[in-house]
């Protein structure tokens, strides 16, 4: 392994990281010839590519949310394909942080680069997990890169909202999660802890669910808040994308116990500027302990630290010995924190 | 620990007042002694600390963690409890025979600990607790809780709780002592009325209600006595043979710091007036020149010289033995005028009597306001020569008829992101005012003072929006903003100050008006807030 001075071949640009020798960009911020996708989130996954290559599952979410005429040419890559573009090899291995999120693994003239896109490391019902690759250069997230984000066991966090349905069984638990990820994430929480009764859901989070059935994803009993009675409300989870939380939307609902399931839960102003009651620290990315457990795992002499607060995780590996800088890349929004 | 954690917890996330009102009582109902008590005291700012600063804190974390990463890490979160216990890195594993530590505890246990074992004893607890254990353990030894609970709350809680009216808990508070086990005894009807020694407490002083002008009309000018509302500290005096105490209206004993005041207490009443200063000029000095004494715990003597204080009195509450306040207004002023008549001239040169204003009419009073109001008042009392003295701001005997704010049309200059639950806002606004250039230089913007209310949340949340928006510079958690913004501020006076670049300072600056309209160059000078100077 070396340090990146002789690694000039992949480097960012306004439209996001460039591979050189394979002419092609990962997650670009703006349409591109050619893309490589890491996962489905609109700040990763952007329209209007040429040609995309991303895993079967990513294509399919992309279709979901852009329509298949958007997108020209896909190309689908299984976890562990190898693939060769101009020289360079790519190959994706699981990030762990949605269905069909990837790493991808570039190498180059001995070289070997990893950009992990979002990831975590806890497992995940609605996921392949994460799989940690050696590599000279790791593109780290830093969403929660700050050593107070340490998110308590899921189970924990799921067992407050059962604990508060028993408190309050007439009131409404509207849960904010983001539609792509969390909200599957989280009824798969409320299963594998037993909860069978219906879960109801915002117009907001529906459009992918069948999408996660047909991958796999067994989610139950799932309903409309639109086609539901109000009694039947009463004492039932509500999904709903964070925007509806304080919207008149939410009037249909039986005294809600206004919930959001995220990482920036662990912070109690947040939550409670947010207006919530009850905050649940479910994250689909690497808290602290994960993204420092992560480097030193992967061992990398290089790393770039980009989407996040980059300048703690920087100062970290710098301490480590290892060569580390802040990547700025701009247009990443924290979609499904 | 755990319980008074998740009370607080509740609490913060609990927006309504009847909410926090149960979780307290529930607490109350099912939290032993004195654990309860403790908390009780917590929540009504009664505990104190000696070797427990908020550096202290800082310390601590910052020998566990990286300063570099907890800087990082404050500044983001934006309250030092909250970061503390969240960076703090507890063990994977403690030895099983450790647990969480209880309130009653940490309280008792630190309060006899020495400088030197604090910051152990924290440590120890820290390790024991879970992230929401120790931001509770962190701001109860802090002395400010910060859950949007106020000590008033907190006391209608344990009323509620005890079935009882609210005053009763006021009269018996200064005499009491944290845990509270007799108090809770009684109201759990295990136990007698506590018996405190009343006559030397602070007695709950009664609040005027502020007068909105259209009011006068429904009332009769005949049924009210008027007279200043002066402008210093409003103060209860208890002096009996070996008592001498000089409370604040918050029950607040002062009178260290003012020493010849206290010597001139040789007398047997209880009274209630407004502490002032006089100027070497012989006039009654600012609230500024009053508030230097205040911060000092021990007085100079050129202190005590260069600003004398006196205590401006309003009424009397007890006379030796005998209980006055169910008398009517005029009556009392008749026993406080007969009263100071009598006292020797030690006390005189130390108390004088707010005079009353005559009056025939509310427009002749009206009048009298404007053109004669001194400079060290803020205002006039109106009290219905009819009522009694009660504790609280009751509706109808006293209003406060107050000088109407000053305003000045200043443009945001920096932002700095709040703490506590504004962390995540810039809400912290430094405003300036317009020096002009010389010779036909452009004017500069020279700040003039800070203000963090006057916003409503809406207002807050687009001052925000505006200040990310309008970032040109960022230092540190401070951000310069292009100067386009107009505020216009109220504030109740001007001073002269060395510590400001304007050479003056703002009290009491407040948001009065966001000028989303108004051009910046159209706000005010310094010359023009120059005029404003007492
Ligand atoms: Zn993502
Ligand atoms: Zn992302």
């Amino acid at each position: 392994m070396t340090h990146d001075a002789t690694i000039d071949w992949i480097k960012p640009t306004p439209a996001g990281l460039y591979v050189a020798p394979g002419d092609f960009y990962i997650d670009p911020t703006r349409a591109v010839d050619r893309a490589v996708i890491t996962h489905g989130h609109s700040d990763h996954a952007r329209p209007g590519h040429r040609k995309i290559l991303a895993t079967r599952e990513t294509l399919a979410i992309m279709e979901a949310r852009y329509g298949a005429d958007l997108l020209s040419e896909r190309q689908a890559l299984a976890y562990g394909e190898l693939m060769t573009v101009n020289g360079v090899s790519v190959r994706l291995a699981p990030a762990g942080h949605i269905l069909g999120s990837a790493q991808v693994v570039l190498e180059y003239g001995g070289r070997r680069v990893v950009v992990s896109g979002d990831y975590k490391r806890r497992p995940d019902a609605t996921c392949a997990s994460f799989e940690p690759q050696p590599c000279d250069v790791f593109v780290t997230e830093a969403t929660f890169g700050l050593p107070v984000f340490r998110h308590p066991p899921d189970g924990e966090e799921i067992g407050k909202l059962l604990h508060s349905l028993k408190l309050f069984p007439e009131r409404s638990h509207l849960v904010g999660v983001y539609p792509l990820g969390k909200c599957q994430r989280v009824i798969m929480l409320l299963r594998a802890a037993g909860y069978d009764a219906p879960i109801y859901l915002h117009g907001g989070v529906v459009s992918l669910y069948d999408l996660y059935r047909s991958h796999g994803v067994a989610l139950g009993d799932l309903r409309l808040v639109a086609n539901a009675a109000k009694a039947d409300l009463a004492g039932a989870v509500v999904l709903a994308p964070p925007s509806a939380l304080a919207d008149r939307w939410s009037r249909r609902l039986v005294d809600p116990v206004t919930a959001m399931a995220s990482g920036w839960m662990r912070v109690k102003q947040r939550a409670k500027q947010q207006g919530v009651e009850l905050p649940l620290v479910i994250s689909d990315h690497a808290d602290w302990d994960e993204l420092t457990a992560t480097i030193a795992e992967v061992d990398a002499p290089n790393v770039w630290v980009t989407h996040g607060r980059e300048e703690a995780l920087v100062h970290l590996c710098k301490q480590q010995g290892r060569d580390a800088r802040a990547l700025a890349v701009v247009g990443f929004e924290e979609e499904g924190s | 620990m755990i319980r008074f954690a998740r009370l607080l917890d509740s609490l913060i996330y609990s927006p309504s007042r009847n909410t926090k009102l149960r979780l307290l009582k529930d607490y109350f109902a099912t939290t032993p002694d004195p654990a309860r008590g403790y908390a009780l005291a917590a929540l009504t700012d009664g505990l104190e600390f000696r070797y427990v600063k908020s550096g202290l804190i800082r310390e601590l974390v910052v020998g566990k963690v990286d300063p570099v990463l907890f800087e990082l890490s404050y500044d983001f979160v934006g309250d030092l409890a909250e970061t503390a216990s969240l960076i703090w890195p507890a063990p994977a594993e403690l030895p099983n025979n450790q647990s969480a530590p209880d309130v009653a505890d940490v309280v008792e246990t630190l309060q006899s600990a020495s400088r030197g074992t604090a910051a152990k004893l924290l440590a120890g607890w820290f390790d024991r607790l879970d992230a929401t254990g120790r931001w509770a353990l962190i701001k109860l030894i802090s002395g400010a809780l910060r859950v949007g609970v106020s000590a008033r709350l907190a006391k209608l809680a344990l009323a509620e709780f005890g079935n009882i009216d609210v005053a009763t808990i006021d009269e018996l508070w200064h005499g009491l002592t944290p845990p509270y086990a007799a108090l809770f005894a009684w109201l759990e009807q295990r136990g007698p009325r506590p018996v405190v020694d009343e006559s030397v407490n602070f007695r709950p002083m009664m609040l005027a209600m502020p007068l909105e002008e259209t009011e006068l009309a429904g009332l009769n000018p005949s049924d009210f006595r008027a007279e200043w509302k002066w402008d210093g500290i409003r103060v209860q005096i208890i002096a009996k043979p070996g008592i001498r105490r000089l409370y604040s209206r918050t029950g607040d004993d002062i009178a260290a710091a003012f020493p010849n005041i206290v010597d001139a207490l040789a007398f047997d009443a209880v009274l209630d007036g407004e502490l002032l200063v006089r100027r070497a000029d012989g006039e009654i000095g600012t609230f500024n020149d009053l508030q230097q004494r205040l911060n000092r715990k021990a007085v100079t003597v050129a202190l005590s010289t260069d600003y004398p204080a006196f205590v401006r009195l309003y009424d009397i509450l007890f006379h030796g033995r005998e209980d006055l306040r169910s008398l009517p207004f005029s009556e009392r002023r008749r026993r406080l005028e007969a009263w100071h008549g009598n006292v020797g001239a030690p006390v005189v040169t130390r108390f004088d009597l707010s005079p009353l204003i005559h009056f025939a009419s509310w427009d002749g009073l009206r009048k009298r306001r404007i053109e004669d109001m001194p400079r060290s008042a803020e205002g006039l009392m109106l009290k219905r020569a009819d009522s009694l003295y009660v504790a609280g701001r009751p509706k109808g005997p006293w209003f406060k008829w107050k000088r109407e704010a000053r305003t000045v049309d200043t443009v945001l200059m920096y932002a700095q992101r709040g703490h506590g639950k504004r962390s995540s806002f810039y809400s912290d606004f430094t405003f300036g005012c317009w020096r002009a250039g010389a010779d036909g230089e452009a004017p500069q913007l020279v700040p003039v003072g800070k203000a963090y209310f006057g916003f409503t949340d809406e207002e807050l949340a687009r001052l925000d929006r505006w200040v990310r928006s309008h970032t040109v510079n960022s230092f540190g958690p401070v951000r310069e903003v292009e100067p386009h913004l107009v505020v216009e501020l109220a504030f109740d006076s001007v001073h002269r100050s060395t510590r400001h670049k304007s050479g003056l300072a703002l009290r009491f600056p407040r948001v009065y008006r966001i000028r989303w309209d108004k051009p910046a160059a159209e706000a005010d000078t310094l010359d023009a807030l120059t005029r404003h100077i007492e």
